[in-house]
């Protein structure tokens, strides 16, 4: 498949004083997507989000049409999103794809949480992460594709059977499950609109704009809102800079606060331990690609290395809970 | 012994990487080339603390089970306990050996990581 050709003869369609497509390069990513950036020769620049030919999707994962129309009904409800310019047809020649537009900024967890240049936003970005969510968590989700609804417990049951299926013996994984079993929230009385991985990596953080775009919303599902609030304070993706819960910027008062203060803090340290107890079973799941010879790239190989970070927040969390939803 | 991946798959898959030829210029090389770089020094330490680190595991298992065996065993008799609920996720003897199994692990796998510092201090950032 020749992408650039087809992007080329696409021009026209996405923007009406553009004739061709220039600069099209296929942007590092995922192996289940590509990404790629190019300028209309009007100077318009745009993204492409295509399914790989012959790739297969993920069973969680959703169409990029479904993706395309939460994009849309996301900045409708008010949150920057990419807009979306075209979800492409069969005979636009991309095959399962579309077409945003490309924003400006960095979302490069370690220059956002340390850079001079990113110094002016950080300290309102918690609460700004807070007031984005609550819009997206506000779409009506009477019109939105259809959604996989998932909670707490379910997630953990689903966890809990990836784990026992990889055959690894991690008692700290062990441990937090049962814990975190013990004090599941019952599931919100009504299901929200969740983004699914909102965090440092799909954020699109402009240095005086702040966040100008919430990004890949392939995991976005029906559930608890304060799944949102407690994935983006995961230590994981704080960048050493570990006393700023919220994304290595911010503290939990202000993302909170953003909000709108109706989500107790402990709902959503919950939230935080279930996201390091799924990072590191989804880092043992990576490794096992290369334990069954599906991927033996050394990069599949240390990933499973990184087990022992979410074990070791893990502890952090279980040694301190607080008055967890007591 | 440390596993997914142990000592021996992470050395395999290194000599893999060295084996490929150099394509000078590209960026996916170029960036698993540092996670080779990472995957070397993880091997370093591990040869160096890895065996006092399991022989510690093994004396705390002891301990904290009652009973004796070698380190595979023990963990996978302590996992089980933990399946079954036969011990408490919050009983502090269990927590004191979980946090000595995860500052040694993270010291091979990780040192800089940001949650040894965390849990040191105590409150995880909050």
């Amino acid at each position: 498949m020749d992408v650039a050709a087809a992007l080329d003869r696409l021009a026209p369609r996405l923007s009406p004083t553009a004739t061709e497509a220039v600069n099209a390069r296929r942007l590092s990513g995922g192996a289940s997507l590509e990404t790629w950036a190019f300028d209309l020769d009007d100077g318009t620049p745009l993204i492409l989000r295509r399914r790989p030919d012959g790739a297969a999707m993920r069973e969680t994962a959703l169409s990029l049409a479904s993706e395309a129309a939460l994009i849309r009904a996301a900045e409708q409800a008010g949150a920057p999103t990419p807009r979306v310019v075209r979800v492409c047809a069969p005979r636009d020649g991309l095959g399962e794809a579309y077409v945003m537009r490309r924003l400006e900024g960095e979302t490069l967890g370690r220059r956002i949480v340390r850079d001079q240049a990113f110094a002016g936003v950080r300290p309102g970005l918690a609460r700004r992460c807070g007031e984005v969510l609550a819009r997206i968590h506000a779409v009506p989700t009477a019109g939105l594709p259809d959604l996989a609804t998932s909670d707490a417990r379910g997630e953990l049951a689903r966890y809990e059977e990836i784990y026992h299926q990889l055959g690894a013996q991690r008692p700290i994984l062990e441990a937090a499950f049962r814990w975190l079993e013990s004090i599941a929230p019952p599931p919100p009385e009504r299901p929200v609109l969740v983004h699914g991985d909102f965090r440092n990596g799909n954020l699109m953080i402009h240095p005086t704009g702040g966040l100008v775009g919430v990004l890949d919303w392939e995991l976005a599902h029906l559930g608890d809102p304060a799944e949102d609030l407690g994935w983006i304070c995961v230590n994981s993706w704080r960048f050493g800079e570990w006393r700023k819960p919220v994304g290595g910027f911010g503290d939990y008062a202000d993302l909170l606060a953003g909000h709108g203060g109706e989500i107790s803090l402990d709902r959503v340290r919950f939230w935080q331990a279930l996201g390091s107890l799924k990072w590191g079973v989804m880092c043992l799941m990576m490794y096992s690609s290369f334990a069954t010879g599906q991927d033996r790239s050394i990069e599949r190989a240390m990933i499973g290395r990184r087990t022992s970070e979410a074990e070791i927040d893990l502890v952090a969390l279980m040694e301190a809970p607080m008055g967890m939803l007591s | 012994m440390i596993s997914h991946p142990t000592a021996a798959e992470l050395a395999e898959a290194v000599a893999a990487f060295d084996a490929e030829a150099v394509l000078p210029g590209d960026a996916r090389q170029a960036f698993l080339a540092r996670v080779a770089d990472n995957a070397r020094a993880t091997l370093a330490r591990e040869a160096e603390q890895g065996a006092t680190l399991e022989a510690e595991a093994v004396d705390r298992l002891s301990a904290l089970l009652g009973a004796v065996g070698d380190f595979a065993m023990l963990n996978a008799r302590l996992c089980e306990a933990l399946r079954e609920g036969a011990l408490d996720p919050l009983d502090p003897a269990l927590l004191a050996h979980l946090r000595a199994t995860a500052i040694g692990q993270i010291a091979i796998d990780q040192p800089s990581y940001g949650g040894l510092a965390a849990l040191r201090d105590g409150g995880n950032g909050g």
